[in-house]
């Protein structure tokens, strides 16, 4: 039995905890119950809960969203799973005109405890439409967090720290980190906080900032970094709206080179924020342009492409070297 | 108490043909209307009849404020009060209702000062009313999106182990959206004690019935769902009380979800910045006019006994007072400022729209 657990287990571990915790909490989605879900991330948990508490659904994005928004109006607290990235696109409408729009719409007095968690992301040679990263669809939309996690134990942190939120979290789960590899983690989450980036890795000659599957991309390309002489500091950004700009400003600060990565396509891409923020607070201490490594401006390809289009090891090498080198 | 209207009738009014098939109590034989009418009690019988009085009192004050320039584009309801009124007096105050935009003062007959949906069309953020002190969820204005939320409230409710119903509201036009069918579809799935109310006035904006669906009742969607589907009058305040009533009873009992189709016409136009002229023969609301819901509701309250017209006359004249008092205040209203307001969105202002980022230049007009 090898010791600790994969992402996965750690985000059905803290859906556990929740439902445990809170007899408000209720999970819906697709093919969660019996199934465990698509993932196996919901593994045992109706078993354990029952049916109407971990609820398989219609197959009807927009309507058991919107369901989870009304049942947030009688006290409960729903964490509703997203198939897969792209299948969250019919629920849309129910998360920009009225998820994100409840508590403004009530002057404050009432938000909506719902947690919406989407595996996303490409790497793992899915069809069509299986491989997305639509987070800046959500982090352009007011009234929603946007987080995302990057390995188990931030994973189930961040989960449970979501579900305890009075507002909307989208809960970005990079899939391609699902069975990465195993940590330990301890028996119970605590949550952590929704709007702080961590540093990942010291260091000072370029700071390499990402969320999700791409921490692992810029962790690699920062031990090729050191190997070629160059001290990379990896930030994982964790929250994607808002911004940790305390974070990014200090980081900018100290060490004057910034590389941003993330799958998504660049245009008006996180990246994109973050290079505005620090040129726009710290653009004395930028010692180079903040350069992006992304997905390019097209759909995600069919995946005998995937892995040139995701932004790879290499490629963020070449990036940092730039940066160094201008 | 309320018998399907004949089309085999003699003498169908103008307009009838549409109501082939719709529950009615006003459309009875005279002998038959009055017990039905003293069955139903002269307290609710009056209590209906002064609910769409202020309902009518609000939305005459609103188009006045509106043209006037007091408040902005309006939805007008004219014609609808039946639908509205008969809905909101079958619910107890614990149930949860989900207006549109047409629905706009429905929060007004569960205690809601009338000057906050005014205030809303004033562009007001204090139109927002009490969600939770209302049991009303905030006026839906993308169409069909919140019948999917009746569906949680009462499917939530229900596990919650409480016995609240839900009610959404709509027009003919949600039905071909996406939404009324996954909420629809939903709701009969897990037995949600929900109503589907739809005002079925022929008009979404300019595009007629025929052109949003090839069924000719509304309520046979219902059959697609697995859910019961009934038609009502919907310009008859007391067959649409008593159907959305058989409905509340059926979900309270855990009979699951009703779609209720209240047919009607739209006689106005869809809202103040609409000119039905361009789209439809002026004389086609008009020819409804002998159906307008408030005129038929006193006629046949005065000819079973239970009312003098003085006293219904009466009530209309100080709804109409309340609502122009209302639209009085609406000047006393401060302004929050932008700042106020961009603290309401999360429970934590997050420094994106906190008093720092605020006081940016860049986003200052005095900057």
């Amino acid at each position: 039995m090898p010791a600790g657990v994969t992402m996965v287990e750690a985000v059905g571990r803290a859906l556990g905890q929740i439902l445990e915790d809170d007899p408000r909490a209720i999970l819906l989605g697709e093919d969660i119950g019996v199934n465990g879900g698509v993932f196996r991330a919901t593994v045992g948990l109706q078993e354990r809960f029952g049916p109407d508490r971990v609820v398989d659904t219609p197959l009807s994005e927009a309507g058991f969203v919107g369901a989870a928004i009304g049942m947030c109006l009688v006290g409960l607290r729903p964490i509703v799973e997203i198939q897969f990235d792209a299948f969250v696109y019919p629920a849309f409408e129910q998360l920009a005109s009225h998820a994100g729009r409840f508590r403004w719409r009530t002057n404050g007095a009432y938000g909506l405890p719902l947690v919406i968690r989407i595996p996303y992301g490409g790497g793992t040679k899915a069809p069509e439409l299986h491989s997305d990263s639509p987070e800046t669809l959500f982090s352009h939309t007011p009234g929603l967090r946007v987080v995302a996690p990057s390995d188990p134990l931030s994973a189930g942190e961040m989960l449970v720290a979501a579900a305890a939120c009075g507002d909307p979290v989208i809960y970005m789960e990079p899939k391609r980190l699902y069975r990465r590899g195993r940590s330990e983690v301890p028996d119970r989450f605590q949550p952590s906080t929704l709007d702080r980036a961590q540093v990942v890795r010291p260091g000072d000659d370029v700071a390499i900032l990402a969320h999700g599957a791409m921490i692992e991309v810029a962790l690699e390309a920062a031990a090729e970094l050191a190997v070629l002489g160059a001290s990379a500091r990896v930030v994982d950004l964790r929250s994607l709206y808002p911004l940790d700009r305390e974070t990014l400003l200090r980081t900018a600060s100290e060490v004057g080179r910034v590389v941003v990565v993330h799958e998504a396509p660049r245009h008006s891409g996180v990246a994109a924020e973050v290079a505005a923020i620090l040129q726009e607070e710290v653009a004395d201490h930028l010692l180079a342009p903040v350069l992006r490594v992304t997905g390019m401006d097209m759909p995600f390809p069919l995946f005998q492409l995937e892995d040139q289009a995701l932004p790879s090891v290499s490629r963020v090498v070449r990036a940092a070297r730039a940066a160094l080198e201008y | 108490m309320i018998r399907e209207l004949g089309a085999a009738s003699d003498d169908l009014a103008p307009g009838a043909e549409l109501m082939q098939g719709a529950a009615t109590v006003l459309g009875l034989p005279s002998d038959r209307r009055r017990e039905a009418l003293e069955e139903l009690g002269r307290p609710l019988a009056l209590g209906l009849f002064a609910a769409m009085a202020r309902l009518r009192a609000f939305d005459e004050r609103a188009v006045i404020l509106q043209r006037q320039g007091v408040i902005g584009t309006y939805p007008t309801y004219f014609g609808e009060e039946a639908i509205q009124a008969g809905s909101v007096l079958a619910l107890e105050d614990r149930d949860w209702l989900f207006p549109t935009y047409r629905q706009n003062s429905v929060v007004v007959l569960r205690g809601c000062p009338p000057e906050v949906p005014l205030l809303l069309w004033r562009g007001h953020p204090a139109g927002w009313h009490d969600v939770q002190a209302l049991h009303t969820a905030p006026v839906c204005v993308p169409v069909a999106t919140n019948y999917p939320h009746a569906v949680g409230a009462a499917w939530g409710s229900r596990l919650l182990g409480e016995d609240r119903v839900a009610l959404a509201y709509g027009g003919d036009g949600s039905t071909s959206e996406g939404d009324f069918h996954e909420a629809c579809n939903l709701a009969a799935v897990v037995g949600a004690p929900v109503i589907f109310l739809v005002s079925n006035n022929q008009w979404a904006i300019s595009t007629p019935l025929r052109l949003q669906t090839r069924v000719e009742r509304i309520a046979d969607k219902a059959v697609a769902y697995g859910m019961p589907g009934v038609r009502v009058d919907g310009f008859d305040v007391f067959a649409c009380h008593l159907a959305v009533r058989e409905a509340v009873a059926r979900a309270r009992r855990g009979d699951g979800p009703t779609l209720v189709e209240a047919v009607g016409y739209r006689l106005g136009p869809h809202g103040t910045a609409d000119e039905p002229s361009l789209y439809r023969d002026p004389e086609s609301a008009r020819r409804w006019d002998e159906w307008e819901p408030l005129a038929r509701a006193a006629a046949a309250l005065v000819d079973a006994g239970l009312a003098s017209a003085e006293e219904l006359s009466q009530l209309g004249t100080d709804a109409a007072a309340e609502m122009r008092e209302a639209g009085d205040r609406l000047q006393d209203f401060p302004l929050p400022s932008l700042e106020d307001v961009a603290s309401r969105v999360y429970q934590e202002t997050p420094w994106t729209l906190g008093a720092e980022r605020l006081r940016e230049p860049t986003y200052r007009e005095d900057g």
